[in-house]
């Protein structure tokens, strides 16, 4: 029988080089990130029954087809955004036009009484770990006007975010000792309790 | 008196090579895996915004993406330059996003539906008209968890 030679595989090398040069050029590691946001449910036509919301517990926030800000109803500069939403959630001199603080205890009671077990425990463990917290009812309305720049609206929708996750950050690392990234899921449920992220959009409409 | 090698001592064999194919495929496999193919071209110009509160999307495979901003160049003298709904490779009509969803969600599994993510990646020239509308139109099948792509930057 003829003896087959070996292969020589000394170009195995050169061939794995090329693919691999390959694979380095046409990957992108670039990672997909964004703003999460919930979209309300479609209005079909007869209006739904509202909560009803107090007006000082409404933070209404306005951009026109300028790209201009308004922060209930005055013209305001896009780096205070931040600052006054925070004030608002939080309402530390208790005014009268911020947001409504309500005690966690009195949360726990309502939904005791409204027969939302789930809701009670929550507001129960709230109580136990963090002793009574004020719970914020701010809302904020974000709306715009057709003609608003894209990059403007993320801006703002930004710095609504950055001040709702800020709140937080500040609420964990009093009663917690860490910021709310490093917090449990138990425990960033807690937090999240006491600043619920909560943006509204009206319906389109347009804006002088 | 320092001592000198003399010349032509020891002689340093050549240095081994034949584990250099085991080293590259096993980097060829690391790339080939965490390599994602481009899976749509762009019709549309996007150059995305900034933000600094930026959380990453954890289930690749649970999103769609919807792309919005002005066509290309070469695609203006059909779609024109005012900004455009992109879906899959096609330059598409607001009313053709229903569609688009549904088949999206087709291609899912039923438990998985709830959980499935709708990518806007929208140019930042472009204005918020088209984006409502893309979301009114959202918001109709019921698509309501959003994700505005944006790209990553430092809070100040």
């Amino acid at each position: 029988m003829r003896q087959v030679g070996e292969i020589n595989a000394s170009s195995q090398a050169d061939i794995a080089f090329l693919l691999l040069i390959f694979f380095l050029v046409t990957t992108s590691m670039n990672v997909d990130q964004g703003l999460f946001r919930q979209l309300p449910p479609p209005s079909d036509g007869q209006e739904q029954e509202h909560e009803k919301i107090n007006e000082r517990n409404i933070f209404i926030v306005l951009i026109n087809k300028d790209n201009r800000l308004a922060i209930e109803g005055e013209p305001a500069d896009f780096n205070e955004l931040t600052d006054r939403t925070i004030r608002f959630l939080t309402n530390p001199a208790n005014s009268e036009n911020l947001a409504e603080q309500v005690k966690a205890s009195k949360k726990y009671d309502d939904a005791v009484a409204a027969g939302k077990t789930e809701e009670a425990a929550t507001y129960k463990a709230l109580v136990d770990r963090c002793g009574d917290p004020n719970i914020t009812r701010g809302v904020v309305s974000l709306q715009n006007d057709r003609g608003t720049k894209y990059e403007t609206y993320i801006q703002v929708q930004n710095s609504i975010v950055a001040a709702f996750n800020i709140c937080r950050d500040n609420f964990a690392k009093e009663y917690f000792g860490k910021i709310y990234d490093e917090l449990n899921a138990d425990d960033q449920k807690l937090v999240k309790t006491v600043f619920p992220l909560s943006i509204s959009e009206a319906e389109p409409r347009s804006i002088k | 008196m320092a001592k000198f090698r003399k010349k032509g001592g020891r002689k340093v064999s050549a240095l081994s090579t034949a584990s250099l194919p085991d080293i590259v495929f096993m980097l060829l496999f690391f790339f080939m895996s965490v390599t994602s193919m481009k899976e749509t071209d762009y019709k549309v110009k996007i150059k995305l915004p900034t933000a600094t509160e930026v959380k990453k999307i954890e289930k690749k495979s649970l999103v769609s993406y919807i792309y919005v901003g002005a066509p290309l160049t070469v695609y203006q003298s059909k779609f024109g330059t005012e900004p455009r709904v992109q879906l899959n490779d096609k330059i598409s009509e607001l009313y053709d996003i229903p569609d688009y969803i549904e088949s999206e969600r087709q291609s899912h599994d039923e438990a998985e539906v709830p959980f499935m993510t709708y990518s806007l990646k929208v140019d930042s020239d472009a204005k918020m008209g088209i984006v409502t509308d893309v979301k009114q139109e959202l918001r109709k099948v019921q698509a309501l968890k959003l994700n505005y792509s944006t790209l990553k930057s430092e809070r100040k």
